[in-house]
């Protein structure tokens, strides 16, 4: 057991000597560096094939990761960063998914199949070129539902926002198994079409390929991770930090709380929705009962798991975290089933031994153990700010 | 200098706890309450107006008998589930979800008692029991599933969220562990179905499982009376008496005993407690006993009610018992009482209205709601600095 931790923290302080290094070295190396990383993080799944049998399996577990990645950073934003407790944050992958299956038409197909419509093969989704816009119009949407979420949330304290937020997560849950005429209800939308490329000479069709999803997932998350950088050095990254260590000094040294609690939310439902639109055209079929909150691979609860785990704050805590919760079921099959208990004793033994996490962020690490001894209120902000 | 207490205007409400009453002060403010329930109240009945007229809500009497029965029924349940969540959130600020747990421990211990201790199963009775094996057998699983209860979230305080007060860990800290430990319930009675999991040698013992586990039909059901035709059956009867019994023996405890006394003590504020020689730690313990005792006996009467025990039957109920805890006032044992049934009630007319499969969205609707317009509850909050 103590040759385990001191193998994890030789691991962490090697891992902190590299990154120092790499934020100490010229413009030119860091890009090259970041350059030669993405390469070869892209060119995992084609090395699959000579590196195990299964890489269809593999490949699609990579996609998986992806997917997982992207929710953990969203999350991120809102937990880790502002320190909003979102229990439902499925609830922005749930509206990513159904916008773009209501927009691609799969929706209308699905109804009009199972009215018996005599036309409906019509009505057969295919993917047209400004189906992408299609990912940008689910965004709009789903930052719009970040704010109607976040706005009854803004005065309320951490335990009152949770329940809150689970409470939105069903509500959408609930809203997508009954609103039988949009969504289609409990029977899902079926035939989302898989997205294509169709510039001039080339034809590339996404289909059932897994790498192409993860490609275009890898190119989002490194977006994301130079859009998350700069948001976290910015006044919009320090001023959720002070929200978070105590919104009350915080809002008398001029923080817009308001302003900053909306925008973490809307960046988190933002990510998650993109995240949610990809997954709805590489498995081609939606339903309610995916998106719940003990759903074992994207479920808000599992989600909250690979940050708690990973680290929370950072940018690698999160990558770790949904790198463990998505690959260590599958190397360890005989968990099987076991998978949501296993989850919940080590969220519990986490925060018992090491709250912040493996890969925290250091100041994160210092809130999580400190002593709280000064009191809170139900209301943090007495009135809006602003 | 005026205390956030007094700012937030509960300090009059104290009066409900200690039973001193200053009343040049209260007489006025012990009006609000009142009025914020009368205000529920109207809007209530006046959304429902609404819906009769525009015919989305039934008309007919008998309806509405049957779902204010039902809703009285559940209510009351979940009025003992959030006596639960009102007193650990009162002492310690901690929303115990693994306390919906608790309740399903609850449930399957009064089952077991039901089959095990008095072998009371569809083939020795097929139309239920009678006279006094009956008082016998439900007063035994009622009791032993409190005590199953009290026990099991005694222990979930001693093995999750003490070491994280010795560490001082922050708010968030303990809400991701009370995740953790109610996922952890949850799966084991899932895997705990006979099958061998997680690569072990054995079979896990056959106690819940995926399915629901049936009741043994203790109590038949049959209609007690009748009112304007809709049937009050004895199950329903059953659940509200012994619920009314148990809410006030709680009520006794917790103002008239010394240990209550204690409990409040703490609940107002720690270190004064302590200071005035209150051991917080058995207090803390004696809270949650007490209210995973009253989570056991809201299992076994929903296992009566319903007629099955399964791993998932205490998510639900429990964020809707927390919903009465915040309706009602959270710490406030009369507020969660009160909460309980209002919200049972409130709900129940709601589905009357929109249908039951938008039950959820009804109580979360309420949540909201009341957390924008009336924070602390009708008979406001009663939680520790």
């Amino acid at each position: 057991m103590s040759q385990l931790l001191s193998a994890g923290r030789s691991a962490r302080v090697w891992y902190g000597s590299l990154s120092r290094r790499y934020a100490a070295a010229s413009p030119l190396v860091r890009y090259a560096v970041t350059l030669a990383i993405l390469i070869a993080i892209a060119a995992v799944p084609l090395l699959l094939p000579s590196l195990t049998p299964d890489s269809l399996y593999w490949s699609a577990v990579l996609v998986k990761l992806g997917m997982a990645v992207l929710l953990a950073l969203g999350l991120n934003v809102v937990v880790g960063m502002a320190g909003l407790l979102d229990l439902g944050y499925v609830a922005f992958f749930a509206v990513g998914a159904y916008s773009f299956a209501i927009l691609s038409g799969a929706a209308k197909f699905n109804l009009a199949q199972l009215n018996r419509d005599p036309n409906v093969l019509a009505l057969i989704p295919h993917w047209h070129m400004y189906y992408w816009l299609y990912f940008l119009v689910g965004l709009a949407i789903a930052v719009v539902a970040g704010l109607v979420f976040g706005a009854p949330t803004l005065r309320l304290r951490g335990d009152y926002l949770a329940i809150v937020t689970l409470g939105f997560g069903e509500m959408v849950r609930i809203t997508a198994n009954n609103a039988d005429s949009i969504t289609v209800g409990p029977w899902g939308i079926t035939q989302i079409p898989h997205p294509a490329l169709d510039i001039g000479p080339i034809h590339y069709d996404f289909g059932l390929h897994n790498e192409p999803y993860f490609w275009l997932l890898l190119a989002i998350i490194a977006i994301w991770i130079v859009f998350l950088r700069r948001l976290n050095r910015s006044r919009i990254g320090r001023a959720w930090m002070a929200i978070r260590e105590d919104e009350v000094a915080a809002a008398a040294m001029g923080v817009r709380t308001v302003q900053m609690k909306l925008m973490a939310f809307a960046i988190g439902a933002a990510v998650a929705s993109l995240s949610g639109a990809i997954y709805a055209t590489q498995v081609s079929y939606v339903s309610p009962d995916e998106f719940t909150l003990f759903n074992t691979s994207f479920g808000s609860i599992t989600i909250l798991a690979m940050i708690v785990l990973g680290g929370m704050g950072s940018i690698a805590g999160p990558i770790l975290g949904a790198a463990l919760v998505i690959y260590l079921p599958e190397l360890f099959r005989q968990v099987g089933d076991a998978r949501l208990l296993i989850f919940g004793l080590a969220l519990v033994v986490v925060m018992i031994l090491r709250p912040e996490g493996i890969l925290a962020s250091r100041k994160r690490a210092a809130e999580l153990t400190s002593h709280e001894d000064h009191a809170e209120s139900l209301f943090d902000v007495r009135e809006a700010t602003q | 200098m005026k205390t956030q207490r007094e700012e937030t205007g509960t300090a009059p409400e104290q009066s409900w706890w200690i039973g001193s009453r200053s009343f040049s002060q209260s007489r006025a403010r012990a009006l609000l309450p009142w009025l914020g329930g009368l205000g529920l109240i109207g809007l209530a009945a006046a959304l429902l107006g609404f819906g009769i007229t525009t015919n989305t809500c039934p008309a007919s009497g008998s309806i509405w008998i049957r779902f204010i029965s039902s809703g009285l029924t559940l209510g009351f349940m979940y009025a003992m589930i959030a006596l639960g969540y009102s007193m650990v959130y009162g002492i310690l600020q901690l929303l115990n979800f693994a306390h919906s747990e608790v309740f399903m421990i609850g449930s399957f211990a009064g089952l077991y008692t039901l089959t095990g201790a008095f072998g009371i199963n569809g083939h020795a009775y097929p139309s239920g029991v009678n006279g006094s094996l009956l008082v016998g057998s439900i007063g035994a699983a009622l009791l032993v599933g409190a005590i199953a209860s009290g026990l099991a979230a005694v222990a979930i305080e001693r093995i999750a969220y003490r070491p994280l007060r010795r560490r001082g860990v922050s708010r968030l800290g303990y809400l991701i562990t009370a995740i953790g430990m109610s996922l952890f319930l949850q799966n084991l009675f899932l895997l705990l179905d006979g099958q061998p999991h997680l690569g072990l040698p054995f079979n896990w013992p056959r106690i819940a499982g995926r399915n629901a586990v049936p009741y043994p039909d203790t109590l038949h059901l049959m209609p007690a009376f009748r009112i304007m035709g809709v049937p009050i059956n004895n199950t329903q009867i059953l659940v509200v008496v012994v619920a009314i019994v148990m809410l006030v023996v709680l009520d006794v405890i917790v103002l008239r005993t010394h240990t209550g006394q204690q409990i409040r003590a703490v609940a107002e504020d720690p270190e004064a407690a302590s200071l005035l020689g209150v051991n917080i730690d058995r207090v803390i313990v004696i809270t949650f006993f007490l209210g995973g005792v009253m989570a056991g006996i809201a299992g076994g009467l929903y296992g009566i009610y319903y007629g099955q025990a399964q791993w998932n039957m205490g998510f639900v109920p429990g964020i809707k018992a927390f919903t009465a805890a915040v309706l009602g006032g959270i710490g406030n044992v009369r507020g969660a009482m009160l909460g309980g049934v209002l919200l049972g009630l409130i709900e129940n007319l709601g589905v009357a209205c929109t249908g039951v499969e938008w039950q959820g969205v009804i109580a979360f609707a309420i949540l909201i709601l009341v957390l924008m317009f009336r924070p602390t509850g009708l008979l406001g909050e009663q939680v520790s600095r």
